[in-house]
């Protein structure tokens, strides 16, 4: 056990979280962490969707690393994601019908998530498949991570309710308050992205 | 007629790409650096949009569709693997067309060239069509054959152009002015795609 949770492999997992976090530094994966944010319920399902075929597309790609002749590893790369997307896809098709509705083509886009490509290209291709296994889960978690700050608040401001749980009371209606309809829009998540890296690197982020 | 005329208007400006779904973004938010560059990447992509969508349609109709290949069996399941493996094949294709017959645009495009088959907007298209098949004629994002699948991918493509070569421009004059040190750099571009956006938005009840 202490070899499997050894000192590295504890950055492993934990440096995608916080210092090298794949939206906000390496700037991967933008495309569906906007399109999905408008409430947190998809959020959450596409953070947890997306941790899931990392992980595993992980350590596929690196129990085969040494089969795979290296002038098509992209096409073998793509082709066991797009399983796994398949797989993943008709999963939430038949448990989760409203929610795969809701995320639309964004599933079916996971297989071009450029963190997916990027860490089986950086990492499975050349570590062993436990760290492997921790590496796609810490960035599928950091990734998640900002899914779930940028869904919370464009929910809770947008529509006054997390989770489809009214959080706003009724009072502060009437006293005039109103939902900002903007929050809801596709355009406020590119603005709410920005200012994200913006806290992140003013406070959080130190360069190396 | 006037079904392709407002499918081809409603592609470039409503559901454009960048604004609307923010498909392409990694490549959109990397390349846009300067005029010149974004122009070469949006003419590929809209040239690689023109060939895959047309593609995608025919094999999906006509391969996948239900009772097509063997009596009873639908396989449209499969369709996410086969429209990764038909884009990664025809960028490969037009790569070495590309080497072959024009070594100076080939240069000038690099690494870009092969990077379109993991561009999201490209999967983003076949992925919206095969949506869009579903969808009622009279709507005027219905896609039914393939002239309108050719219509939908050019106006993609020429929407996508339109909004990485915008934002070469704006990046371009934007080295001069004075932005706040952790915000500099990735932070802004989003604010500024967030503000472009917000203007798009004006097209969203366009009626043609």
């Amino acid at each position: 056990m202490s070899k499997l949770f050894s000192k590295e492999n504890r950055e492993v997992l934990e440096n995608p979280l916080n210092l090298d976090n794949p939206v906000l530094i390496q700037v991967l994966g933008i495309c569906s962490a906007l399109a999905v944010t408008a409430q947190l319920k998809p959020a959450i399902v596409m953070g947890l969707a997306v941790t899931v075929i990392t992980a595993f597309a992980n350590v596929i790609i690196s129990l085969i690393r040494n089969t795979i002749p290296t002038r098509i590893r992209i096409v073998v790369q793509l082709v066991v994601v797009a399983a796994l997307v398949t797989i993943v896809s008709q999963i939430l098709k038949a448990f989760a019908y409203d929610v795969s509705v809701q995320l639309s083509v964004y599933v079916g886009l996971i297989i071009t998530n450029c963190i997916l490509m990027g860490r089986l290209e950086a990492f499975a291709m050349m570590n062993r498949p436990w760290p492997s296994f921790l590496d796609g889960l810490g960035n599928g978690l950091g990734y998640a991570l900002i899914l779930v700050v940028v869904g919370g608040v464009r929910e809770l401001f947008g529509r006054g309710s997390l989770l489809g749980f009214q959080l706003i009371p009724q009072q502060i209606y009437d006293a005039g308050y109103l939902n900002n309809g903007m929050m809801t829009m596709p355009a406020m998540a590119l603005i709410l992205v920005g200012c994200v890296i913006w806290i992140h690197r003013a406070y959080f982020y130190k360069e190396k | 007629m006037e079904h392709i005329v407002s499918l081809f208007f409603r592609s470039v400006f409503v559901d454009n790409m960048i604004f609307a779904f923010f498909l392409g973004m990694c490549s959109f938010l990397a390349v846009s650096k300067n005029v010149k560059t974004s122009f070469g990447l949006g003419c590929a992509v809209t040239f690689v949009l023109l060939v895959t969508v047309p593609v995608d349609y025919l094999l999906l109709t006509k391969v996948l569709g239900p009772d097509c290949l063997v009596e009873g069996v639908d396989l449209s399941y499969l369709s996410f693997i086969l429209f990764i493996a038909v884009i990664a094949g025809i960028v490969q294709l037009v790569e070495m067309i590309v080497e072959k017959y024009s070594p100076s645009l080939y240069a000038s495009l690099g690494i870009f060239l092969p990077l379109i088959a993991v561009n999201c907007a490209i999967m983003g298209a076949s992925l919206f069509m095969q949506q869009r098949i579903n969808l009622d004629p009279a709507n005027s994002q219905y896609i039914g054959n393939v002239v309108d699948s050719v219509v939908y991918a050019i106006g993609s493509g020429i929407g996508w152009t339109l909004a990485i070569v915008a934002m070469g421009a704006i990046r371009e004059k934007m080295q001069y002015s004075d932005v706040p040190k952790p915000l500099q750099g990735l932070g802004i571009t989003f604010i500024t795609v967030g503000l472009m956006a917000m203007a798009m938005m004006c097209f969203s009840g366009l009626n043609i």
